[in-house]
């Protein structure tokens, strides 16, 4: 009580006191800044791209909004008369010459779209990379599972705005990829030809596709995603920002900044300097040349027809599909009662199942790990990447998968630019397609299995310093320094998962889901490197080569590995 | 029209009725001069064709045979037409270096009095499509448009060499180059003499005109350059990706290093 009596008798002296003093006493404005002004943000450089999505949502929306005020989302045909040559005259949607307007007949019209455009894909890029760092530190981990599903959703979202706006010009590029997407949706055993009328209004195109790509693009996908911000954002406070171990910082506790003024005054520059970067690359480098692909007709199909990047590993899984697997053709044609159906699974299969897997895992992972481990407690301190090597390899793997789809949308470039024959690209990716992500996961995780052992032989040891020295007796020996102290720390202060065999219920029976649990256990966790005991450490270090010369128990360790 | 009655009486009229005078006869004669050039050009001698045919047995009957009637490696020149030799010498694609999916364009072999007497040599075995004159390739004329050149392109052309023209993938190494920076005369012979995967498009396909309103749309699309900045080489949301991905987002992060470095 006392301390509200000391804001009332505040008197200001100036009038803008007076009127913020006057907005504060009504709107507790000051003592939201107190409660939120001293959370604490710490600082690393990975933690910062949830912000660069969030700035460049921010610039989509300022670019969007100036867009909207000439574009014309309708496909009435009209012959355009703007000011490029090469498609005067020609008959075209209003909504793609008003695109055409946009970029050579309004004052920096041209500079916005690519302003938008680039920061769509900036954004997209900027959540992927929040959304792996997320994922291979472990900070998905009870309490944060929820806004792990939160933020997987938006991801979708992401894709969905862009995917929409994408198709906004009606150019000849972005047609061709919604008749992908047109070919997708008719795959669809039974009902796909349905759903496509309905979509396009009718068969494909249609008339009305723009407009109502349109509605979604600028009003419902940003008005989801402005929820889910808010949600995640929201979320991101009540649970606290997760840090890294290091001295000092535990389960409890967060250490960094507070939110204001450093953290506030960083954050806002921050903004301007990815607003400035996008600027710059919109100013300096061209993107998705509209004018160049001419008005979308159906006719037509442009070689090396590409969707956006993030469309792009859908695209590729549709390229990579072979149509005839061990002599069996993949298209159907069942006669039924009514009339012969046609079952694509060529096209049905890769456009659905990749993704499917891809995503299904993404929002399932936080409980499938916490199942594996059996660890149902609260974790506010990350993993290194290393100290978790199964996880680390399922999302190398996850990586690896996603990486060879997103090459093949580009198969043909691949060939063209490197001289190879695009089926021999196909083949191979093919190929990488069943196998990379094996190899990547036993990859990964043998670099980091390696990792924990350099970091174990470190902490116990001491660094390698490069010195060789010779004893009186003439042996030579290198010496190796010890790490001081804080270092150490983070070398050792680490979680690691053991094998847990299965538990028998109360009847004494092993139930079969706890069996694979076991067996997936004891997958990832068998050959786990431990992290260095203090027992481990004292016997080390007072093992008589305090610092400088390594004795008879250094040499003997190391032939010991 | 009121405008221009009350315009003929300025002082300047006469001094633009001069020069509207004088534009004309250029033009007519330019036109005039223009083609006879072009016949000049066609017009073969037979010592032309002697010496062809000397410089064909020298280099190209290896592969095309005596009298060009083809062997093993290399297909019959009977009835190729002249447009196809002054195609394929004038880009370099022959004489052919190695075997592969597909012949490659290298600096031209042959200077172009030599090509023009083998072209005459090819042509004099069998007609074919002869070398395009000046006026076809003329494409300042009057009624030349770049915008129905631009549309008949991404009908006919676009599904093997992008509709930019940037080039595109075909099966088993092949490929369809980008057109960028290649001559009118080249394009034309080009379409009417369809070199190894490309089809022939011959004048009932797409007329003459419209030929030239092809080859306006490229020359167009030529000098414009890019108006949106750097093109990235023209490749489309790929090259945009990988910018992103890499310039963008290393800057991106570059930043991020250096303000958390700051702190602490
Ligand atoms: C090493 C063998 C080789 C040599 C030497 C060679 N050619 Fe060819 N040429 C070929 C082959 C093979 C083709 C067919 C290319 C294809 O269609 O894929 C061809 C195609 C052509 C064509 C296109 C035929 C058509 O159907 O339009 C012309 C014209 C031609 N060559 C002219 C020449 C001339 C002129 C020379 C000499 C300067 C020459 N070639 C030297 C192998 C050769
Ligand atoms: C089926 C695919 C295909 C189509 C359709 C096609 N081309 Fe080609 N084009 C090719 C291929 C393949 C080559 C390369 C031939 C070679 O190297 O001998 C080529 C070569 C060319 C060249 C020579 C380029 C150079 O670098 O010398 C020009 C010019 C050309 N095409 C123009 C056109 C035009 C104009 C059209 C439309 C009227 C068209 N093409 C349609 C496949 C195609
Ligand atoms: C519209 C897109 C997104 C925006 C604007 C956004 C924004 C943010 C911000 C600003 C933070 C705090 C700083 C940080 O750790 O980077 C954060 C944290 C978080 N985000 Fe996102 N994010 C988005 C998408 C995603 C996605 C796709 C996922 C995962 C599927 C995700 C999962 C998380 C989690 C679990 C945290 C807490 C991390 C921690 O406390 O260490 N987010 N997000």
């Amino acid at each position: 009580m006392s301390s509200s009596t000391v804001v009332n008798e505040y008197q200001p002296k100036t009038s803008v006191g007076r009127i913020t003093n006057f907005v504060d006493s009504r709107v507790g404005g000051s003592a939201m800044v107190k409660e939120f002004g001293r959370k604490i943000f710490p600082d690393h450089w990975t933690f910062m791209f949830g912000e660069v999505a969030l700035y460049t949502f921010v610039i989509l929306l300022l670019s969007g909004t100036f867009l909207t005020f000439f574009f014309d989302p309708s496909m009435t045909e009209v012959a355009y008369d703007g000011s490029y040559v090469p498609l005067r005259g020609i008959e075209m949607s209003a909504a793609y010459a008003s695109s055409l307007d946009i970029s050579f007949d309004i004052r920096g019209g041209l500079f916005m779209r690519q302003v938008h455009h680039w920061s769509a894909l900036l954004f997209v890029a900027a959540v992927s990379v929040h959304m792996l760092r997320v994922f291979f530190t472990g900070a998905f981990r009870k309490p944060r599972e929820l806004n792990w599903v939160v933020g997987s959703v938006l991801l979708i979202l992401a894709m969905a705005a862009g995917f929409t706006g994408y198709s906004l010009p009606d150019d000849l590029l972005s047609g061709n990829g919604l008749r992908i997407i047109d070919g997708v949706i008719k795959s669809i055993p039974v009902i796909g030809t349905y759903i496509s009328f309905f979509l396009f209004g009718g068969e494909f195109p249609g008339t009305v596709i723009i407009p109502r790509l349109y509605v979604l693009h600028i009003l419902l996908i940003p008005a989801l995603i402005l929820l889910l911000i808010a949600i995640h954002l929201f979320m991101v406070v009540a649970h606290k920002h997760t840090q890294f171990p290091g001295p000092g910082r535990t389960n409890d506790n967060v250490v960094g900044y507070p939110v204001g003024p450093v953290y506030a005054a960083k954050a806002g520059g921050f903004f301007f300097i990815v607003f400035g970067v996008v600027a710059a690359i919109s100013a300096a480098f061209t993107i998705n040349p509209i004018w160049n692909y001419g008005p979308y007709d159906p006719s037509p199909v442009s070689a090396g027809t590409q969707p956006d990047w993030y469309i792009g590993w859908v695209d590729g899984a549709l390229r990579l599909m072979p149509g005839i697997i061990a002599g069996i053709p993949l298209e159907w044609e069942i006669p039924f009662p009514w009339g012969v159906n046609t079952l694509s699974l060529n096209v049905l299969l890769p456009a659905l199942v990749p993704a499917g897997l891809v995503f299904t895992l993404m929002f399932a992972w936080p409980w499938i790990e916490s199942w594996i481990t059996k660890d149902k407690r609260e974790h506010h301190l990350l993993d290194r990447p290393r100290n978790a090597p199964a996880r680390t390899a399922v999302g190398v793997a996850g990586v690896v998968f996603y990486c060879v789809m997103w090459a093949a949308a580009s198969s043909d470039l691949i060939a063209t630019h490197f001289m190879v024959s695009l089926n021999d690209v196909t083949y191979w990716l093919r190929v990488l397609f069943v196998i990379g992500p094996f190899i990547g996961f036993i990859v990964a995780r043998r670099i980091a299995l390696a990792l924990q052992r350099k970091d174990r032989e470190i902490a116990l040891h001491g660094r390698e310093t490069g010195r060789i020295v010779r004893l009186p007796h003439g042996e030579f020996i290198e010496v190796h320094e010890q790490v001081d102290a804080y270092k150490r720390y983070t070398l050792v202060n680490f979680e690691s998962h053991e094998v847990l065999p299965a538990e028998a219920d109360v009847n004494g029976h092993v139930p079969k889901n706890e069996k694979r649990r076991a067996w997936i256990s004891k997958f990832f966790f068998e050959d786990r490197v431990a992290p260095v005991t203090p027992a481990e450490l004292e016997a080390a270090h007072s093992h008589g080569h305090h610092g400088e010369v390594a004795g008879e128990h250094d040499k003997a360790s190391i032939s010991s590995h | 029209m009121k405008a221009l009655s009350q315009r003929r009486r300025h002082p300047l009229a006469a001094i633009a009725l001069l020069l509207m005078g004088l534009l004309v006869t250029g033009g007519i004669y330019a036109v005039a001069s223009t083609a006879n050039e072009a016949q000049a050009q066609t017009a073969v001698s037979a010592s032309d064709v002697e010496e062809g045919e000397k410089l064909f047995v020298a280099n190209c009957a290896t592969c095309h045979g005596m009298g060009a009637s083809g062997t093993e490696d290399g297909p019959s020149l009977v009835g190729v037409g002249a447009a196809s030799v002054d195609f394929q010498v004038g880009t370099g694609r022959m004489p052919l270096q190695m075997q592969g999916p597909q012949a490659q364009v290298k600096p031209p072999q042959f200077t172009d009095e030599q090509t023009r007497q083998m072209a005459a040599y090819v042509a004099s075995l069998g007609a074919g499509p002869a070398i395009p004159g000046e006026e076809v390739l003329d494409t300042t004329g009057e009624g030349v448009d770049p915008a129905n050149g631009g549309e008949l392109f991404r009908v006919n052309c676009a599904m093997c060499h992008n509709a930019a023209a940037a080039g595109g993938a075909l099966t088993r190494g092949k490929f369809a180059p980008g057109l960028e920076g290649v001559s009118a005369k080249h394009t034309y012979e080009a379409m009417v003499t369809g070199p190894q995967n490309m089809p022939v498009f011959n004048d009932a396909n797409i007329t003459p005109e419209e030929k030239q309103d092809i080859i306006a749309f490229l020359e167009v699309i030529d000098e414009q350059g890019s108006p949106g900045g750097a093109d990235l080489g023209a490749l489309g949301p790929v090259s945009e990706g990988l910018f992103i991905w890499v310039a963008g987002l290393g800057v991106i992060i570059a930043f991020t290093v250096w303000l958390t470095s700051r702190s602490s």
